[in-house]
């Protein structure tokens, strides 16, 4: 299949539309702005609908409207904006509405500044708005990805009636790769039956995530742990590169698992025995493949573009049954492969 | 083979488009590549930047903290960006706007009188296109041809008017390069590599 140089925020755009979304809201901030320039010019060429909301706040409640409606839709932004959108997302979890949003995370917190990070990653994988709700947070390492995960996203996002996240950092969202640009190859899903709109003699459908009265909301909760639970069993992603004879195990994702790949394959060719685990969906985590690593490997190195998030669930996988160390940066420091075999130098 | 750029300038000169061009050869030529621009507010008015890379392999990261190539369109650029460059790497600098010459022997230098060929083809805003002719003939990272097409693949549309004078930029800046320059740096055995994926 030929090849296209794409910027990673674009390669969003295009398959999103490639899964069929025909509503994208958006508010600007960098750095996400092509994404949002991106959709301007390509909705009204498919025929879509693109608005400029006054807020964020008001962009994910016309993702609101808009699924409800049985329409895939999705916005996206930063940090700052990501915040703004959690009321709107817990009300999409709660009512269980389909959608995908982006964040293509900077340096935080506050405004912080406009460079690569991932300190979004305990607001992505717990919730991030208020109740005891999920969502699939998929994090894309490359361009191609950007777009292989969006239809992932979408194709999820339907058939779990979850909002899904695409959690990328300003590096993949900036960068130029060659991709391929293929359509999404998943199964059928059933009609939306739970959709409002015209009722053509059905019956009414509510949507809604109030539940008073009695146990009502006890039972709401519980439902969607069900769901979250085989989300857990079925939906989990990984990649692993030379793990099998390896000491340490690097565990990284989005950019930080690209420049960790480097050191891995930087370190083998000076003999050192690293390998890499990928998780690539953060909710759910994919503890049950590193807990196995503890069999394998001496110790454990997290590496983030955080002060130690996401080692917290590489923690929790492990048990205190192996070493975990974290090698972190912050406030839009990236990591480099010498930064990184370094410290793996220092751990063998 | 691995070669890392770094191409910097000021705003206007045409930075980000250069870099485009120049990973679309390589990826047009079979490479594996990644671009990867300074943005935000540096662009308006400031100095501007791209980092490029072209490999035969697949590529880690696309953050370059030392480049084997420098192109320096003016002075600023090549002051930040001179100390970073590897030993025994090259800098292309646009002779046209930058005085100063390299403070350190272990580098191979070009001097590309750029902008003032740009000018003798009747738009200064070529420059960019000369030097990345010029940068082609001396590495031949990607050759001129590639490069040809590469610009009619990623000229925006609005531009497309321009589109001769820049090919006839891009050949002038091969033309004047009358010594070749090859980069030897540190080979990476990149070994056996195994990767399993989990669903």
């Amino acid at each position: 299949m030929e090849r296209v140089l794409m910027k990673g925020n674009e390669a969003v755009g295009e398959a999103a539309i490639l899964s069929g979304c025909r509503y994208y809201f958006g508010y600007p901030i960098t750095p996400q702005n092509e994404l949002t320039a991106y959709m301007a010019r390509r909705m009204p060429e498919v025929g879509g609908t693109f608005i400029q909301a006054e807020s964020e706040i008001a962009a994910i409640n016309m993702v609101y409207g808009a699924s409800a409606a049985g329409e895939r839709a999705m916005t996206s932004s930063s940090g700052p904006g990501i915040s703004l959108k959690q009321e709107g997302i817990s009300y999409l979890a709660g009512a269980e509405l389909p959608c995908v949003y982006v964040n293509v995370m900077r340096g935080g917190p506050g405004l912080g500044n406009i460079a690569p990070a991932q300190s979004d990653y305990f607001q992505a994988t717990r919730g991030g708005g208020h109740g005891d709700y999920r969502v699939i947070v998929l994090a894309p390492d490359s361009v191609q990805e950007m777009a292989d995960l969006t239809m992932l996203g979408f194709y999820l996002a339907d058939k779990y009636r979850n909002p899904a996240m695409i959690l990328a950092d300003a590096l993949v969202g900036q960068m130029l790769e060659p991709m391929e640009l293929r359509g999404p190859d998943f199964p059928e899903l059933p009609p939306k039956s739970w959709a409002v709109g015209q009722m053509n003699g059905r019956e009414q459908n509510l949507i809604t995530s109030l539940f008073l009265g009695g146990d009502t909301l006890e039972r709401h909760n519980l439902d969607l742990q069900r769901k979250y639970d085989s989300i857990q069993k079925d939906e989990v992603r990984w990649e692993g590169l030379l793990l099998d004879d390896a000491d340490i195990a690097i565990v990284a994702y989005g950019m930080s698992a690209r420049v960790a790949r480097g050191a891995v394959i930087q370190g083998r060719a000076r003999g050192l025995k690293i390998g890499l685990f990928r998780p690539i969906t953060l909710w759910p985590f994919p503890s049950i493949m590193i807990s196995r690593l503890v069999e394998r490997v001496r110790c454990i190195l997290v590496v983030e573009m955080s002060l130690g998030q996401m080692v917290e669930d590489v923690r929790l996988a492990v048990n205190g049954r192996c070493e975990v160390h974290l090698y972190a940066r912050t406030g839009g420091g990236i990591p480099t492969c010498e930064e990184v075999l370094k410290r793996v130098e220092r751990l063998l | 083979m691995e070669t890392k750029l770094i191409i910097a300038g000021h705003g206007g000169q045409g930075i980000v488009l250069m870099g485009m061009v120049l990973a679309h050869a390589g990826m047009a030529e079979g490479k594996e590549v990644t671009f990867f621009p300074s943005y935000g507010p540096s662009m308006r008015g400031g100095t501007a930047n791209c980092s490029v890379i072209i490999s035969s392999e697949e590529i880690a990261t696309p953050v370059i903290s030392t480049p084997d190539i420098l192109i320096a369109m003016n002075e600023p650029s090549f002051r930040e960006f001179e100390s970073r460059v590897t030993e025994k790497g090259g800098i292309f600098i646009n002779r046209s706007l930058v005085a100063g010459s390299p403070t350190r022997d272990d580098v191979e230098l070009f001097e590309v009188e750029a902008t003032r060929m740009a000018g003798d083809l009747g738009n200064l805003r070529v420059a960019n296109m000369v030097m990345l002719g010029a940068l082609a003939g001396a590495t031949g990272i990607v050759t001129l041809p590639t490069l040809v097409r590469s610009i009619e693949a990623v000229l925006p549309q609005r531009r497309r008017g321009l589109l001769d004078l820049n090919i006839k930029a891009l050949k002038k800046g091969n033309e004047t390069i009358s010594r070749s320059f090859s980069l030897s740096p540190e080979r990476v055995d990149h070994g056996r590599k195994k990767r399993v994926t989990g669903v």
